[in-house]
């Protein structure tokens, strides 16, 4: 039970930190001027937006949450698992900032999701 | 994306990198929190005390360091290859993993999980051989 509820803090935070990255990354812009100099300006300008600090946080917990499953499990259990993180990056995606799914995007998270079911019940 | 000769063996030396380096620093989390021990007890100060023994262990901090070469590695390689001719590193990495705990760790995989683990990279190729951007620009 309490290695399920650490893998889904693993999945979900990680997953959810990473749209609220991508969210926040989106909003300053495409970086087009990769000097170093307009590199630190956009760091600086990611670190104004609310949802980089809300994603660095879901990403630190995820990342505990990792670290504390790795000493009960073994990790050719605990990674392949992880792999879900795309079913909710598909979900999360398209439901909250309305990507476009293709059906071949879907058969990949289907497949994922056997996959997954595998390793568990091996 | 067309690549030029030496470009395309830029690529394939980076994304070599990050498959590599992103499943020994998982591993190598995986040995330093086995020395740690399982953390069974959610008292504050024991958490505390694990929490300082994790960040004294010097597997940990070559994991963090192998993921952080990953993290490199990938953001170079992405400044001029498409996210969706790199993601097959991404898919490879599990793979990887599995082997590397194996020969590493000597983890016991059964036969069903090395058959999970091929359905779950060819799962992640799929999902990955998308057009990086379906969105419009805002």
């Amino acid at each position: 039970m309490r290695v399920a509820i650490a893998l889904a803090i693993i999945i979900v935070g990680g997953t959810a930190g990473e749209l609220s990255v991508t969210r926040a990354m989106k909003q300053i812009g495409e970086v087009e001027n990769f000097s170093p100099s307009n590199l630190l300006r956009v760091i600086g300008r990611a670190f104004c937006v609310g949802w980089m600090w809300f994603g660095l946080l879901l990403m630190a917990l995820s990342f505990f949450a990792l670290l504390m499953v790795l000493s009960w499990e073994n990790v050719s259990f605990v990674v392949p698992v992880t792999a879900l993180s795309y079913v909710f990056g598909a979900f999360g995606g398209k439901f909250l900032l309305g990507e476009r799914i293709e059906a071949r995007r879907w058969i990949g998270v289907a497949l994922v999701c056997l996959g997954v079911l595998l390793v568990c019940v091996s | 994306m067309k690549f030029s000769h030496r470009l395309q063996g830029k690529t394939i030396v980076l994304i070599a990198m990050m498959a590599l380096f992103g499943s020994l620093g998982d591993v190598l989390l995986r040995k330093g929190m086995k020395q740690i021990g399982a953390i069974s007890n959610w008292h504050p100060s024991a958490l505390l005390s694990a929490f300082e023994r994790t960040f004294r262990s010097g597997p940990i901090w070559l994991g963090i360091s192998s993921l952080l070469l990953f993290f490199v590695a990938y953001l170079l390689v992405l400044s001029w290859a498409d996210y969706s001719y790199v993601q097959p590193a991404s898919a490879t990495g599990y793979l990887f993993v599995a082997i590397l705990g194996y020969l590493i760790l000597g983890e016991v995989i059964p036969r069903m999980r090395w058959v999970g683990v091929l359905v779950i990279c060819i799962g992640v190729l799929l999902v990955g051989g998308t057009p990086p951007r379906t969105t419009e620009e805002s």
